[in-house]
């Protein structure tokens, strides 16, 4: 049966080598390889379930009343975007599991890039021939930051909408070019009929095709050059060690398709996520106290709460506050991500091709770098939820902004030199600890000079 | 199980609890069924595990049996030993996992059971959810033991392709590309029909930007206060110069566009002898009456929260405080401009009225905004 429709196949597309040799390649064991793995995964989630949610959305936001089954908001104005929400939440058999799955299939899917994106730092896999697969991976990371902001907002719920203002206002913010920006983006000053329409159809359409793209683009290079390898006994940069992708590392990564999955689902049962009916619909004049983004945006609205009022003039021309902190700050981190395989270049003179990673400890500065980085991202998220602490602990909330404010500086500091002396530590009593390793590295290099 | 039986010998029964007792007794019977065929699947997948018992048997009564199956019977008896507990080893292996993935086979059926009902009988969200991630984790866990115990594992070692390409490649493609080229006569004007096609294609992708509202010509200095409007609460309800008392707030709107975001403004009113506005203010604030834009400046969210004893405005989203009887200049958090003030005056019937618009654009700061 299956040889036949192999046959079949074959002799219309004549596919049986090329398929023979893919059955063969070769992927790393090493359980850091997974998390790029589950945000594609996470990826395929939001697509069947943002599939799902699509059929039920209705992106306008046209003024209605809500006769639901939700009593609380029965006779309640609200846009048809937000009674759409209530419909698939309370009316639609397992809506609210597949829409609370959405959800979190979304945070899992930026905390798995974001881990991605630090293992592959830490081990400086962003080095030569891999540059160009690092700046595509961190234009996913910006997109679906950017497509996770545009999901949650377009549920006009209360809270969303305070985050779509603040949204609006960066990017209204940004020299010459703001305003036309802006209205491209939202369809005139907000809340305008506009707005939703025009958020859903970036939601459900370009963002996620540009990210597909991209993820085929990502994937196709990893193929085309292979994983890293980690340092170890019989790794070099002229070959792959691993487990073939027949049969092992398909049935493990299925199994990890499904886990990823599994836990989902289990999420999106148990634990209530963006409850948008307690919120409330949006409503021009009312407000939600105590308001947090996505913890994928809590560094910018921490920089946000702890950027000084600041009122810059270029001329006669104005560059209100929330420019530097919301639009210069990320725009500033992600150049320099963006640079950062060629800053390396200068920072280790290293010009030459690895497949073999390089162990945070074999590169002390770059850790240090990379954690002092960490440190400062940690106080702004920190900062970003700061007046709902200032509230628990009972301290004042401007004290408490002062003394986050120091930290910002403090922390990377003192982080970067732990790092360091972490790092230059364990170099240290690794050398000592095997005299014998010098025949490997120098086996590497000769490999080196060959490839250069 | 029918509904009417059971009306008839427990009326006292709820819808909920009736369809509680229906949801279990069809998983129930569903876990059961599923058992037998998890059972029978896994037989009929792995026949070791019916054979587990005898094969053992046969390993404890006759170790040269099986070691003899497959090396030649002149090994030496220490060789002989290691090679019996690495079959043992293999073989112990092989039963744990396909015991292992039979579970997970089984838990995984369940799940699905568990999903099929609640799904059917109108079940919580939380066994919907909880019956799906079982059903998934089963079926991953089955897959992962499955690589993990019942994979021979080998590790595989491939020779990488060269990474610096040969030079050749480059140069033949650079060859092929100037042969084709030459192939085109009168190359120049090809550019520039290439050229003059992609400007065109440009202007008509900014044409139609035009259609998505691109321009925002006035929008963001005006809004629809202007002299003679009078202040409204949402409901339509207007406003006396006295109907406020001293250290309270009102949310007003224009009286042509009631519950419009742009032009919403808050009332507040205090005892005039405090007021320290700036003297080109004196008349905008009548019997302690003053109104302020309600959009931050900061970042564009409502100006919810009124802080009475200071006389503070404060913004819930970023804690930016304005005070109010100093024309509500930012005293705290990020904003760094004041919120505009409407001027006031009162009209022969002792209504509140807009003397103007605000003192400047309300909302979030922009590049073109005057300071």
């Amino acid at each position: 049966m299956i040889a036949s429709i192999a046959r079949w196949l074959d002799s219309r597309t004549r596919a049986a080598k090329f398929a023979r040799s893919i059955m063969n390649h070769v992927f790393p064991d090493h359980w850091s390889f997974m998390l790029g793995e589950i945000a594609l995964y996470a990826f395929v989630i939001l697509v069947i379930t943002g599939t799902f949610m699509a059929l039920f959305f209705d992106g306008s936001s046209a003024d209605v009343v809500y006769h639901g089954s939700y009593a609380p908001l029965v006779g309640v104005h609200m846009s048809s975007a937000y009674q759409s929400v209530l419909h698939l939440s309370f009316d639609v058999p397992a809506g609210l599991v597949i829409r609370q799955m959405h959800h979190w299939a979304a945070d899992i899917f930026l905390g798995a890039i974001a881990a991605h994106l630090l293992r592959i730092y830490f081990t400086a896999a962003y080095r030569k021939p891999r540059e160009l697969n690092w700046m595509i991976g961190l234009t996913l990371l910006l997109l679906a930051i950017a497509n996770g902001f545009l999901g949650y907002s377009i549920c006009d719920d209360l809270l969303s909408g305070a985050g779509l203002r603040i949204g609006y206002s960066i990017l209204l913010s940004v020299p010459v070019i703001g305003p036309w920006l802006t209205f491209l983006a939202f369809g005139g000053t907000i809340p305008v009929s506009a707005t939703i329409p025009r958020l859903f159809a970036m939601h459900i359409f370009l963002f996620p095709a540009l990210i597909a793209t991209l993820i085929g683009a990502h994937l196709a290079l990893i193929w085309r050059q292979m994983h890293t390898n980690y340092p170890g006994k019989g790794r070099n940069d002229r070959v792959i060690v691993g487990s073939r992708l027949w049969p092992s590392y398909t049935l493990k990564s299925i199994g990890l398709f499904l886990f990823v999955f599994a836990v989902v689902a289990a999420l999106g049962s148990f634990v209530q996520i963006d409850p948008v009916w307690i919120y409330g619909p949006f409503k021009a004049d009312a407000i939600l106290p105590g308001a947090q983004p996505d913890w994928y945006l809590g560094w910018i609205e921490g920089a946000m709460r702890l950027f000084p009022s600041v009122n810059t003039h270029f001329g006669k021309w104005l560059i209100p506050e929330v420019f530097f902190p919301g639009f210069l700050f990320p725009a500033v981190v992600f150049i320099l991500l963006y640079a950062f395989p060629f800053i390396d270049k200068l920072i280790s003179l290293d010009f030459r091709a690895h497949n073999v990673l390089r162990m945070p400890w074999e590169q002390p500065f770059n850790t240090a770098l990379g954690c002092a980085v960490l440190a400062f991202l940690s106080v702004l998220f920190v900062a970003g939820g700061d007046d709902v602490i200032a509230v628990a602990a009972g301290a004042p909330l401007a004290w408490m902004r002062e003394l986050l404010r120091y930290l910002a500086f403090a922390a990377p500091l003192l982080t970067g030199v732990v790092a360091y002396a972490i790092c230059e530590t364990i170099r240290r009593r690794r050398s000592r600890a095997i005299p014998a390793q010098p025949a490997e590295p120098f086996e590497r290099s000769e490999v080196n000079v060959e490839m250069r | 199980m029918s509904e009417n039986g059971l009306h008839r010998e427990r009326p006292d029964l709820d819808q909920a609890t009736e369809r509680k007792i229906r949801t279990t007794a069809w998983f129930a019977t569903g876990v059961m069924l599923s058992w037998n065929l998890g059972k029978r699947v896994a037989f009929a997948l792995f026949p070791s595990l019916c054979a587990q018992q005898s094969e053992k048997q046969v390993a404890a009564s006759n170790p040269s049996q099986l070691a003899n199956s497959d090396r030649p019977s002149s090994s030496r008896a220490s060789d002989l030993n290691l090679t019996l507990a690495h079959e043992t080893h293999l073989l112990r292996r092989r039963r744990w996992g396909t015991f292992l993935v039979g579970c997970s086979f089984a838990a995984s059926i369940a799940g699905f059971l568990l999903f099929f009902t609640a799904y059917w009988t109108g079940g919580s969200n939380q066994m919907l959810g909880g019956g799906l991630a079982l059903f998934l984790s089963g079926w991953a866990a089955a897959f992962i033991f499955w690589a993990h115990l019942l994979t021979a594992h080998k590790e595989a070692v491939e020779p990488r392709e060269d990474m610096q390409p040969p030079a050749r490649d480059r140069e033949e493609f650079e060859q092929a590309f100037c042969d084709g080229s030459r192939e085109l006569q009168r190359r120049g004007l090809l550019k520039l029909i290439t050229a003059t096609g992609l400007g065109f294609v440009a202007l008509t992708v900014v044409s139609l930007f035009r259609s998505l509202g691109f321009n925002p010509n006035n929008a963001l200095y005006t809004t629809v206060w202007k002299r003679g409007q009078r202040l409204m609460t949402e409901d339509g309800k207007t406003i006396r110069a006295d109907t406020l008392e001293p250290g309270s707030t009102v949310i007003v709107f224009p009286e042509e566009s009631l519950g419009s975001e742009k032009a919403q403004t808050v009332l507040v009113r205090v005892d005039p002898s405090q007021l320290q506005l700036p003297d080109s203010r004196h008349d905008w604030a009548p019997q302690g009456n003053l109104a302020y834009s309600r959009v931050c400046t900061h970042a564009g969210c409502a100006v919810g929260l009124y802080l009475r004893t200071a006389h503070m405005l404060m913004c819930p989203c970023h804690q930016s405080t304005f005070d109010v009887l100093r024309g509500a200049q930012p005293t705290g958090g990020p904003a760094a401009r004041p919120l505009p003030q409407l001027p006031l005056y009162v009209d022969s019937d002792g209504n509140l009225r807009a003397a103007g618009g605000f003192s400047t654009p309300p909302g979030p700061g922009f590049w073109g905004m005057p300071s």
